[in-house]
């Protein structure tokens, strides 16, 4: 064999691995995805979906933990979205390139790599401890609202930044503000891409188990929260509590929560997808 | 002919990118309901002069300049000047028609609604008013409610100008506006400016000389910064005083 | 109207500034803490002793077992997406067409969207009884099968990452290297990939940074034996396990046991914020370079 064919042969031994790896993940994916649907999918009926938590595997249904999900989610919407966007259109339209912005910049790429377990401390001192808030909804929300507001930031950036120099122009030379080119222009224009990263971020939030567990939220809540003031859990930590416990039959529990909540994960990131597909074919600058 | 009275006034006028100085000390006055057309190679601050005239270059970091700008002898960069009162009065078309993504109505009445202007009667009215001056308005008519983007490049660019006219300027600026532009739409931007000098002062940047030389008045040449001559545009295209203004003209560079 | 747009300005800026503030506080929170942990335990005694049993009636305060184990879950993660991720980087740059890129990039990163938690329920339901069958001795919870998957799930954050670095590379040095008859692969190892080294070790470094701050598989899957040992077949104790389980208890808050966690948690905070910035500076520096 020459050198050249010994060459080429590796060169395809190369792109069939190359190929294996790219489907290896894909793959793992999938096996899991129809282990969980096997072992959870009978688990899953109105009476799993409405009952409260109890200490039969039997008789346990996930009423209050994707009660307390949704609630998450909702809240942290609230919270992070106004703060993220107004960070944002600060960082990108307001602040001139200076050494604070620069440290504005390093801070907010420093967050966002910051465990979220770290967030679960800062919460738990400050709101419950600090504030004496308790282990409640708000709590949970707020937390979890730091832990993706550098997404939101960034996500609103880019978004920012994809609208040209010349809008703002237009927008100037008619005699507007800067707040009201921002508001009129700018925002519209990228509303859709910052709703897609804003989304994509409480995907994230929503999935979090370890930040809620440290401030304090139970595994075990007998009712459905009706106020942010309320103690709550979430979908997270009762399929964590329920992996922990040796009994196959809470096993199955957890694997039909997982369902719910992979198809609550799913249903986000599949808006966010369809979102940015829009947004891309409506303007082409 | 009695003569006109100038409108726009720059006296010892200097502007500065950081350190880089971009214009030195440019004296120039500019009459009334006439066309004068900014020439000169790029990057000799013809631009950057036209921006001064609106302050559209306010908001870039490190931008000043030294000396005086006058509109209707009223220093424009003066303390109590509210740059957006002064935009309502200098208004401007750019290079690349910029629509805003809505529709070509949003687009006309944006700088009223951004007055506070919420009378939908006056509002139509200064649509078509407008779209009629900028001639658009046959064109588009029936479709005031569809996006501004599928229009062509050049209506793009006379939907841009009917917008500046519907905040009723006196003068309007032009940052070479039919270069992205094919030869029958910039034929229809020229015949508009034609029309439109009898009601306003427009100053106009380009680097097509014919187009100087069709479309304006009169004509300063800059180049590095400087303002090398200004005079008549058939003066200046004829006999040049500068060398400068001579090579430029007849295409030694460019 | 003036005094509104100042107003808006301001607001914004609060905004802005708030992130500031939440810096400060973790910061504040985990020193105030911890300050108060090492004034009843030494710092000695926290960097060397080799045992972690603050919960127990003799109480050891040596956080390298935690360390250890932290180390462990993550170099096998590592050790698992890192071959993975630089294949599929290099694979879907060099070999791959177009359409295949954008067919399958998406799918990849459902991989990152899936919740920690049900990764560690896949790590202990599947993957080690798997792992059993043909590794004899290895325990119910284990390093081994949370790495793995934990390896698994940042795949795509390392082949996305390395990805950009590699296409960053300049064309013209590609087809310099097929200019002389390289094939794919020599062209791949022997020119793009050291030419975007410092975007793929960025990609490692951030990947390890998260890897170490990683908490619902390790906890689920590996176990709450804190253990001064690099034998992934045996149960472990991460320092984001020791976090979850303090929080889990009825630890009274101000006690010496409380403040464990934050000195634990302010280890860990060390360690990913050194990481990031490190990779920030090598990014920075390798921007500048290409400019």
């Amino acid at each position: 064999m020459t050198n050249s064919e010994k060459n080429r042969l590796k060169d395809k031994a190369f792109q069939v691995f190359g190929i294996f790896c790219t489907f290896i993940g894909l793959v793992v994916l999938a096996i899991f995805l129809i282990d969980i649907v096997i072992e959870g999918i009978g688990r899953i009926d109105w009476d799993f979906l409405t009952s409260l938590p109890s200490r039969r595997a039997a008789r346990a249904g996930i009423l209050t933990a994707w009660a307390g999900t949704l609630w998450i989610l909702v809240l942290s919407a609230l919270i992070a979205f106004p703060l993220g966007i107004a960070a944002g259109i600060y960082l990108e339209e307001y602040a001139k390139k200076t050494k604070l912005s620069d440290f504005l910049e390093i801070n907010i790429a420093n967050l966002a790599g910051v465990p979220s377990i770290i967030y679960g401390l800062l919460g738990l001192e400050l709101f419950v401890r600090f504030m004496h808030l308790g282990p409640v909804l708000l709590v949970g929300a707020l937390t979890l609202s730091l832990l993706i507001l550098p997404i939101v930031i960034v996500t609103t950036r880019e978004a920012i930044k994809a609208v040209p120099r010349t809008i703002r122009d237009g927008s100037f030379a008619l005699g507007a503000s800067k707040w009201q080119t921002v508001w009129n222009q700018v925002l519209p224009a990228s509303f859709g891409g910052i709703l897609t990263g804003v989304i994509l971020a409480l995907s994230r939030a929503v999935g979090e188990a370890a930040p809620l567990i440290v401030i304090g939220a139970l595994a075990y809540v007998p009712f459905v929260p009706s106020s942010p003031m309320d103690e709550f859990t979430v979908l997270p930590i009762q399929i964590f509590n329920w992996t922990s416990r040796p009994q196959a039959a809470f096993l199955t529990n957890a694997a039909a929560a997982i369902i719910v909540l992979l198809l609550i994960t799913f249903l986000l990131n599949g808006i966010a997808v369809y979102l940015r597909h829009r947004q891309q074919k409506k303007i082409k600058w | 002919m009695t003569k006109k009275q100038s409108k726009l006034e720059a006296s010892n006028l200097d502007a500065f990118y950081g350190d880089f100085q971009a214009l030195k000390n440019i004296n120039i006055a500019m009459e009334e309901k006439a066309v004068t057309a900014f020439i000169g190679p790029s990057g000799c601050g013809k631009s950057t002069f036209l921006r001064t005239l609106n302050r559209m270059n306010d908001y870039i970091d490190g931008f000043r300049i030294q000396g005086q700008i006058q509109l209707d002898g009223r220093d424009i960069y003066a303390a109590d000047v509210r740059v957006d009162e002064l935009r309502k009065e200098v208004g401007m078309v750019f290079q690349k028609p910029n629509p805003f993504p809505k529709t070509i109505y949003e687009n006309v009445v944006y700088g009223l609604k951004i007055q506070g202007i919420k009378d939908k009667k006056l509002l139509q009215e200064t649509c078509e008013k407008s779209l009629q001056q900028a001639a658009l308005w046959n064109e588009v008519k029936d479709k005031l409610d569809k996006s501004a983007l599928a229009l062509s490049g050049g209506q793009q660019q006379r939907l841009c100008i009917a917008r500046a006219l519907a905040i009723q300027p006196s003068v309007i600026l032009m940052d070479e506006p039919a270069s992205a532009l094919d030869p029958i739409s910039t034929a229809k931007i020229e015949d508009l400016i034609h029309e439109l000098k009898k009601d306003y002062t427009i100053v106009i940047v380009t680097h097509n000389m014919q187009q100087a030389g069709r479309v304006s008045d009169h004509t300063a040449f800059f180049y590095m910064g400087e303002l090398v001559e200004h005079a008549k545009t058939k003066t200046m295209f004829t006999s040049p005083k500068d060398t400068r203004t001579q090579n430029y003209i007849t295409g030694r560079f460019g | 109207m003036r005094v509104q747009e100042k107003i808006i300005e301001g607001l914004l800026w609060l905004s802005a500034a708030i992130t500031v503030l939440v810096t400060a506080s973790i910061i504040w929170v985990l020193l105030s803490e911890s300050v108060q942990f090492f004034s009843e335990v030494s710092i000695v005694r926290f960097l060397t002793e080799k045992e972690w049993t603050p919960l127990f009636a003799e109480k050891k305060f040596g956080i390298m077992p935690l360390v250890a184990g932290t180390f462990l879950t993550t170099a096998i993660a590592i050790a698992v997406a890192l071959p993975i991720g630089l294949t599929i980087a290099i694979y879907l740059n060099e070999y791959a067409h177009a359409r295949f890129k954008t067919f399958i990039k998406p799918l990849l990163e459902v991989l990152a969207t899936i919740p920690t938690v049900v990764y560690g329920f896949f790590a202990l339901t599947v993957v080690t009884p798997f792992l059993q069958s043909f590794i004899p001795g290895l325990a119910g919870f284990n390093a081994l099968s949370a790495g793995i998957v934990m390896g698994v799930m940042i795949i795509p954050m390392i082949s996305s990452l390395s990805e950009d670095a590699i296409s960053a590379v300049p064309r013209s040095l590609r087809e310099a290297a097929y200019g002389m008859g390289s094939t794919r692969l020599q062209t791949a190892f022997g020119v793009m990939v050291p030419a975007a080294s410092s975007g793929i070790l960025v990609s490692v470094i951030l990947a390890i940074s998260r890897a170490v701050g990683e908490t619902m598989i390790v906890a689920i899957a590996a176990g709450q034996q804190p253990r001064l040992t690099l034998n992934p077949l045996v149960p472990i104790e991460t320092i984001t396990t020791y976090i979850v389980q303090v929080s889990m208890g009825d630890v009274p808050h101000g006690s010496l046991e409380y403040r464990t966690i934050f000195a634990a948690g302010m280890t860990l905070f060390v360690f990913t914020f050194l990481l990031n910035n490190l990779s920030f500076w090598i990014k920075k520096k390798y921007q500048e370079k290409y400019d």
